[in-house]
């Protein structure tokens, strides 16, 4: 058992090395240009959001809508940072320092909001997001609405790699853990897992700061990649088009939302110059998948590198069979 | 003093939009459970509605509203067929998903055709322009008719729900669909109805609005949509007063905020009354804790 357990990490090791280094030669010879660069960073920020909405929202069965906002804090605190202390120190200070804060904002507000139950829960979280959003563009260290300009940049393909996978890992992990376990008995009923005596209010409280957390990753990266921020990018619809990753890949399935990432980002670079249209296309996805495909493309399930072992004959251990009688069922909020 | 009454009377004339605005969303809430984030749109596109009879058909004020509320009607059952009517029995993360979607497409699809420019209102003229002064209060004739026709749309709202066989029906579902269809009520004709009376309500306020402050564009109702919202759960989500309630104290709360110097943070004041009221008493100002059963 132990040997198919390392056998697996080891080629996930070199599935990710492989990743890695193709990538990094394709840009070294130029063949992925500045331009697709940018979707290469859109991809893995987005990557962090939506795998880090989907352990609120997908796995712990809470309906965030405010990720813009613990995005933006991260963006604004590392750009804050970076601004005053250009060196790599700085950056990753300032990553540390986003990332920790967005957490703490996270606790504040999920303390007394995750009392609440589904849609009030996501308005409550929408109302945050607001709130942020609008001190951001009233205080006099974020520039107001015309924002900050040139934060050095720090971020490049490697950091960019390193943080993703460092987050879907860390999540990964998370859930993996019996703290993941009770997020998703969470989900599937919180009724009943409250009365098998977990500590719902706990479980919740620390999905969503962990949620948040990885947001703020994602927003200090953003921020010291695309080198300027105002607090208008961080709105409502930033947050929507998080929440539509997740969903298309399905809520509660990690390597969805990195394929749903993947796959819009790519749609969306392609359908860049007509803005208008591309919303359009994104809304009537959206409705269209809902009513078709409500589970999302992967539904809850997950592409391991076990199902690829299955396939060539191999048994499945005995880890993952559990799993997926754990994920078996439909998330439900 | 006079500062004072004049903010409360401005605060009256917001506040009777949000209402409006609130009736829809507390109406959809009460019967399907569902936060229906397209009804803003719907007051989007009441008000562009009555700017192209405004301008284009050169129709006055009254016919206009009339009209702009028949339209919405329409796109307010359209709605509610095609996009919700297909998920009745899906999860509610799912359905609110798709009132997001929705609201998108109708955003974003207004803006494809008409773009994203604002474009102000025709002035008004006759009866419209006038204002009444009271020592230093002044109140105009666009406000008085904004009050007039929100209590008689908001009358003649109480008199369908308590008064008509459908309004009748309407309650009935809101409290129990399961129990009300036993008794060979007509379910999805209700909801049809539901959303066709929010609709029509979202597209006179649209009206009023363009009339009120003159510019509109295709995502104005964003914003106003979510604090008609917030009106919603603070007079108690799923409760006609509480929606009526709920939007006069949102809008005389705003313009007291943007008076009194604070209007940079006049959106953070309200959104933050909603979460103050969310954690404090998450049934609204006239609601009632149910139980939660298992």
């Amino acid at each position: 058992m132990k040997n198919i357990l390392k056998m697996q990490s080891v080629r996930k090791l070199i599935f990710l090395a492989l990743t890695f280094a193709i990538i990094q030669l394709l840009i070294i010879t130029n063949i992925i240009d500045a331009y697709f660069q940018n979707t290469l960073a859109n991809i893995c920020i987005n990557i962090i959001l939506a795998v880090s909405l989907n352990l609120i929202t997908g796995f712990t069965g809470q309906f965030s809508l405010g990720h813009a906002g613990f995005m933006s804090i991260g963006a604004y605190t590392c750009a804050i940072i970076t601004l005053r202390m250009p060196t790599i120190l700085g950056f990753f200070l300032g990553v540390l320092a986003g990332a920790v804060l967005a957490a703490l904002v996270g606790f504040i507000v999920g303390l007394p909001t995750l009392r609440l139950r589904g849609d009030y829960l996501a308005i409550a979280t929408l109302g945050m997001a607001e709130i942020i959003r609008i001190i951001f563009i009233n205080l006099k260290i974020t520039n107001g609405a015309a924002g900050l300009q040139n934060i050095p940049r720090f971020v490049n393909w490697t950091w960019l790699f390193i943080f993703t996978v460092g987050t879907v890992l860390l999540i990964n992990n998370f859930l993996k853990s019996s703290h993941g376990r009770a997020c998703i008995a969470i989900r599937e009923d919180e009724i009943a897992a409250d009365a098998m005596g977990i500590n719902t209010t706990k479980y919740k409280v620390t999905a969503f700061v962990i949620g948040a957390f990885c947001a703020g990753i994602a927003g200090a990266l953003y921020a010291s990649y695309f080198y300027f921020l105002k607090p208008n990018i961080f709105d409502f619809l930033k947050s929507v088009n998080v929440l539509v990753i997740v969903v298309l890949g399905g809520l509660g399935s990690i390597s969805g939302s990195i394929f749903a990432a993947i796959l819009l980002e790519i749609i969306s670079t392609f359908l860049q110059s007509f803005s208008e249209l591309r919303m359009v296309i994104y809304a009537l996805l959206l409705v269209i998948i809902m009513i078709f495909r409500p589970q999302g493309l992967m539904g809850s399930k997950e592409v391991s590198f076990s199902v690829f072992s299955k396939l060539g004959g191999n048994f499945k251990s005995g880890k993952s069979k559990l799993e997926q009688r754990f994920k078996s069922k439909k998330g439900r909020v | 003093m006079e500062q004072l009454i004049q903010q409360v009377i401005n605060g009256i004339s917001l506040g009777s939009i949000y209402a409006l605005i609130a009736l829809g969303y507390t109406m959809v809430y009460g019967i399907i459970k569902l936060i229906n984030f397209a009804h803003c749109d719907v007051y989007m596109i009441g008000a562009y509605v009555g700017y192209f009879c405004m301008t284009t058909f050169h129709i006055g004020f009254i016919p206009s509203v009339l009209i702009a509320m028949v339209v919405c009607t329409l796109l307010g059952i359209a709605i509610e067929k095609i996009a919700y009517k297909p998920l009745r029995n899906a999860t509610r993360i799912a359905v609110l998903i798709t009132a997001i979607g929705v609201s998108l497409f109708l955003e974003y699809g207004t803006m494809f055709f008409v773009k994203a420019t604002s474009r102000s209102y025709p002035e008004m003229t006759g009866i419209m322009t006038k204002s009444f002064n009271f020592g230093n209060i002044v109140i105009s004739m666009k406000q008085i008719i904004i009050l007039v026709i929100t209590v008689v749309l908001m009358i003649l709202l109480q008199v369908i729900v308590k008064k008509t066989k459908i309004g009748k029906a309407m309650r009935a579902v809101s409290m129990d669909r399961d129990a009300a269809e036993l008794m060979g009520i007509n379910v999805d004709t209700t909801i049809s109805f539901t959303f066709a009376l929010g609709s029509a309500l979202a597209g006179a306020a649209g009206v009023l609005v363009g009339v009120y402050y003159n510019s509109i564009n295709p995502l104005m109702g964003v914003l106003p949509g979510l604090k008609a919202f917030v009106a919603a759960v603070f007079g108690g989500i799923g409760l006609i007063p509480g929606a009526m309630i709920g939007g006069y104290f949102i809008g005389v709360v705003e313009v007291f905020v943007s008076g009194y110097g604070g209007s940079l943070y006049r959106d953070a004041v309200v959104f933050g009354i909603l979460i103050l009221i969310l954690i404090v008493k998450p049934t609204g100002l006239l609601g009632k804790n149910t139980r939660e059963k298992v």
